[in-house]
């Protein structure tokens, strides 16, 4: 009975209101009466029930009605007008028409916290309309797909036009439709969503894809339902693979780039001098705390380019490193040439020396390095993000790995390099300096690991403790890269990188430590030289 | 070295007399006289030695096990192992594995498996951990654990010849792998805790000074023997060949040896050698985590043989003394300060002091003849 007298009344009202179009053109905005309707009731029910329709109604209007409501703004005439104060002036909130005189025994309409609750949803989905589109993403995210929000849905489907908003959009109507529709519209919406890689998508389409209890008669409908969801089910699960092998090789990739930059010096100083450097991730510490230290000079004295400190930390961090590489190779290394196992020990002296040094300066704890607001944020490819801060490592270190190349193949110094580590003696007889050699790339080696460092901060913690993490990872690029070659470091760490990431999701990133560490030794077995083995007679001293 | 007697491998006396007297003042000392005066010297008594020293030199003999082990393998071999630190744990915690076991229904939660299973929701314990309360078992898997790990690892890695640096930072992510699989609460060796609160061994309690005695008797003798053991590997012709490789593998390749089995060997026997140590180690501290395989632990222990000196008999025990007895002075006194002094002791060692205290006494003296 009830229903009925309601959409009588909606329908004279409405009447009412196309004779009021023609009259005022404001009413453009305009609202149906009937979507008001009971919100002026004494019953909490009837309040709610007017709230629940206005939240559907999907009309940008009725968004001003419920913050009115929300705020407490919305008035109510004995005659059943609904006026929304604001300030001193008055406004139907109908029409949105200004009101020239404020309306007599208007009495305020009053929520309780159930309601208000209701209400503060509602307004959350209504945002589906505002006009920034972040916000509309997020009412998109918020809204349950069903068949009472099925109309708001496809109302803000068909208003949208950002691309990334509109999928969302297109999955929950689809959603929805699946919820409440009848079988065609249902079997359209299993198309749709096959389209999808939403992981919510594919357990719903689970639940309608599993076989029916055993006994259970299944109707034909059902049956083309069930297999409709099926194929849908199977299309998301690939494409969802797809994206996750995807994502697997950019981390996989990330990884190498970093293990790539980390272990670029090391293996120059390696091929060159034939000693491990333990003290190299010092130098990745020295590189980070030295980016983290031109971050708070901008602080201080440029806080307006405050974004553009990376910039300049990246040259600070290399000569940083790069000095105390050369002071440690005329103070302690260059004494130790040709004994490289107790170079080895020195080094790990010097590397405790520093970590404890580090300690003592800027202390035990954790430095906070900002990541500039440039770096933040990523790319979103539906389920798979491409954080900035990774790409931009990738392209740093394939810039390093350029320049690096760049001065080993055409500089007077990278010359003289290639020459000392084929062969030294030789290279000494016909006139190149090998110390002032061996100083230079040695504090080459080192500047590159404070790049790396540089790197490193924009991704993780910066503490003392930074270069022991990687320095094992590294090592193990030189070893499996081989010496002398750039191309062999290059190979080994994107391989490393891109494997461990692949065996990570199967096996745990612990057993993948020990895994490629067997690879390693196995791979040893065949290629002792490592990937790439000079040619010639370079035999071992 | 030029004035140097070679005698013929086999023909050298074993020892000196002095040798022989040093050896046997030590064995007194260890396994008789430092019991006596912690067991029946009053406390009173100046004379009397406190739990804490009975302890730490226990411990220290421990390390000095190992430094020997790793003097085998560097010292005369020329082999520097990054490693040595993780055979000594895995021997620790083979035997760790029975004290365990023994701890029967007294830990915390009044259970049969050990308190960290209990919290961890398992209800038995995993295969591996079977026969592990017999002792003779434990004691089985305290060699051949660390044995059979260094034998397959020694035996791939020898075999295609790696060496020199590229052994030595591959036995260190060896150690490094290990350590975190150790860290793990999943590979059911107690994670981040290890094993400790030990009871009973053999049914004698732990606590008790009798039983500490003993324990510190056992490590006094093992010690001994292992020196024993190093004076009559060395002068015996594997001995020659050990040192042979270490001064020139491609000289005595070219002489007709195969290195292979004298370095895996000697490698195998290091670490065996370790793990015995690890052993004993555990009851006497009373607990045994996977830091012990961190490898900074196994580096410290290369510098203990370089600090005593390598390639000499009694260095690494010189050594291995004067570095832990620094290590506890400073991080009780100046915690801060211990990492700079240890640092700076790697470089000075390596700069000034190539073989170590003892060659530079033995230089000292040889001056002071001339």
């Amino acid at each position: 009975m009830r229903t009925t007298l309601r959409r009588g009344l909606a329908l004279a009202v409405t009447v009412a209101l196309a004779l009021l179009v023609l009259l005022r053109a404001e009413l453009a905005f305009a609202l149906e009466a009937a979507l008001l309707e009971g919100l002026a009731s004494e019953e909490a029910s009837e309040k709610g029930e007017a709230i629940g329709r206005l939240a559907t109604s999907g009309d940008p209007a009725a968004l001003g009605v419920l913050s009115a409501l929300q705020e407490g703004t919305l008035r109510v005439t004995p005659e059943g007008r609904f006026v929304i104060r604001e300030g001193r002036a008055f406004k139907d909130a109908l029409t949105g028409a200004a009101l020239d005189a404020e309306p007599d025994e208007a009495e305020k309409i009053t929520i309780n916290n159930r309601l208000r609750a209701q209400v503060e949803s509602a307004i959350a989905a209504l945002r589906i309309f505002s006009p920034d589109a972040r916000q509309r993403l997020e009412a998109a995210r918020g809204i349950e797909p069903g068949a009472d929000t099925l109309p708001l849905l496809s109302k803000a489907l068909a208003a949208e036009t950002d691309p990334k908003v509109k999928g969302v959009l297109v999955n929950a109507e689809a959603l929805a439709r699946l919820r409440g529709g009848d079988l065609a519209q249902k079997l359209a919406a299993l198309d749709t969503l096959a389209g999808s890689t939403d992981p919510k998508v594919r357990v719903q389409l689970q639940e309608l894809a599993q076989s029916p209890e055993a006994g259970a008669t299944e109707s034909e409908d059902q049956l083309k339902l069930r297999t409709a969801a099926t194929e849908a089910v199977s299309a998301i699960e690939r494409r969802i693979a797809m994206y996750d092998i995807a994502g697997r090789l950019f981390t996989g990739v990330s990884l190498g780039s970093i293990l790539l930059l980390v272990a670029l010096g090391l293996a120059i100083t390696y091929g060159l001098l034939g000693v491990i450097n333990m003290a190299h991730g010092e130098m990745l510490m020295i590189g980070a705390y030295a980016t983290y230290a031109t971050q708070q000079v901008f602080r201080t004295h440029f806080p307006g380019s405050l974004d553009w400190y990376l910039v300049c930390a990246v040259p600070v961090s290399f000569a940083i490193a790069a000095v105390i590489g050369m002071l440690l190779e005329r103070t302690v290394i260059r004494w130790l040439y040709g004994r490289p196992l107790e170079t080895l020990l020195a080094t790990w002296g010097i590397s405790l020396f520093l970590i404890q040094l580090v300690r003592q300066i800027f202390g035990a704890q954790n430095v906070e390095v900002a990541n500039p607001s440039w770096m933040s944020g990523g790319i979103e490819l539906t389920s798979l993000v491409l954080p900035y801060n990774r790409i931009v490592i990738i392209g740093f270190s394939a810039f390093v790995l350029l320049l690096v190349w760049l001065m080993l193949t055409r500089t007077r110094l990278g010359l003289f390099i290639r020459g000392v580590t084929q062969n030294r003696t030789m290279a000494s007889c016909v006139g190149v300096p090998t110390g002032r050699v061996d100083l230079m790339a040695f504090g080459l080696g080192s500047g590159i690991g404070g790049l790396a460092g540089c790197a490193l901060s924009q991704i993780g913690n910066v503490g003392p403790d930074l270069g022991q993490s990687y320095i094992i990872d590294s090592f193990m690029v030189v070893v499996l890269g081989g010496v002398g070659q750039l191309l062999g470091t290059v190979y080994a760490a994107l391989g490393l990188g891109v494997v461990s990431k692949f065996l990570e999701p199967y096996i745990g990133a612990v057993p993948t430590k020990i895994l490629v560490l067997v690879l390693i030794i196995a791979f040893i077995q065949k290629r002792p030289q490592g990937l790439f083995a000079l040619k010639g007679r370079a035999v071992e001293a | 070295m030029s004035t140097a007697h070679f005698t013929i491998p086999g023909q050298e006396p074993l020892f000196s007399g002095k040798g022989w007297a040093a050896l046997a003042a030590f064995v007194i000392a260890t396994a008789v006289l430092v019991p006596v005066l912690f067991l029946a010297v009053p406390e009173s008594s100046p004379l009397h030695l406190s739990a804490y020293f009975v302890t730490l030199i226990g411990k220290i003999m421990c390390y000095c096990v190992v430094a020997v082990a790793m003097n085998l393998i560097w010292g005369y071999t020329g082999i520097l192992s990054l490693g040595h630190g993780l055979f000594f744990a895995l021997g620790g915690y083979a035997f760790g594995m029975y004290l365990m076991r023994m701890i029967g229904r007294e830990g915390q939660y009044q259970s049969d498996l050990p308190d960290f299973m209990v919290f961890l929701d398992w209800k038995a314990y995993p295969w591996y951990w079977s026969f592990t309360d017999q002792f003779w078992y434990s004691a089985l898997l305290v060699v051949l654990v660390p044995g059979l790990l260094a034998f397959a690892f020694g035996f791939f890695a020898f075999r295609s010849r790696i060496k020199g640096v590229y052994f030595s930072i591959i036995t260190q992510a060896l150690t490094f792998a290990f350590m975190l699989l150790f860290f793990r609460n999943d590979t059911g060796f107690g994670g981040n805790n290890g094993f400790t609160d030990f009871k009973r061994i053999l049914g004698f309690r732990i606590a008790d000074p009798g039983t500490r005695a003993v324990l510190f008797a056992l490590t006094g003798l093992y010690l001994a023997g292992c020196l024993v053991l190093t004076r009559a590997l060395i002068r015996s012709k594997y001995g020659r060949v050990l040192t042979a490789i270490r001064d020139s593998e491609t000289r005595l390749m070219f002489s007709g040896y195969n290195p292979l089995w004298y370095k895996l060997s000697i490698w195998t026997l290091s670490a065996v050698l370790c793990g015995i140590a690890g052993a004993l180690y555990v009851p006497q501290v009373g607990i045994i985590n996977p830091s012990e395989m961190s490898p900074a632990n196994s580096i410290e222990i290369a510098i203990w043989v370089a600090v005593g000196g390598r390639g000499t008999l009694l260095g690494p025990l010189l050594g291995a003394g004067i570095v832990n007895g620094a290590k506890s002075f400073f991080t009780q006194s100046f915690p801060e300060y211990w990492l700079f002094f240890l640092g700076i002791l790697f470089v000075v060692v390596t700069l000034f002091l190539p073989k170590g205290v003892a060659g530079w006494i033995a230089a000292r003296k040889a001056g002071g003849k001339a």
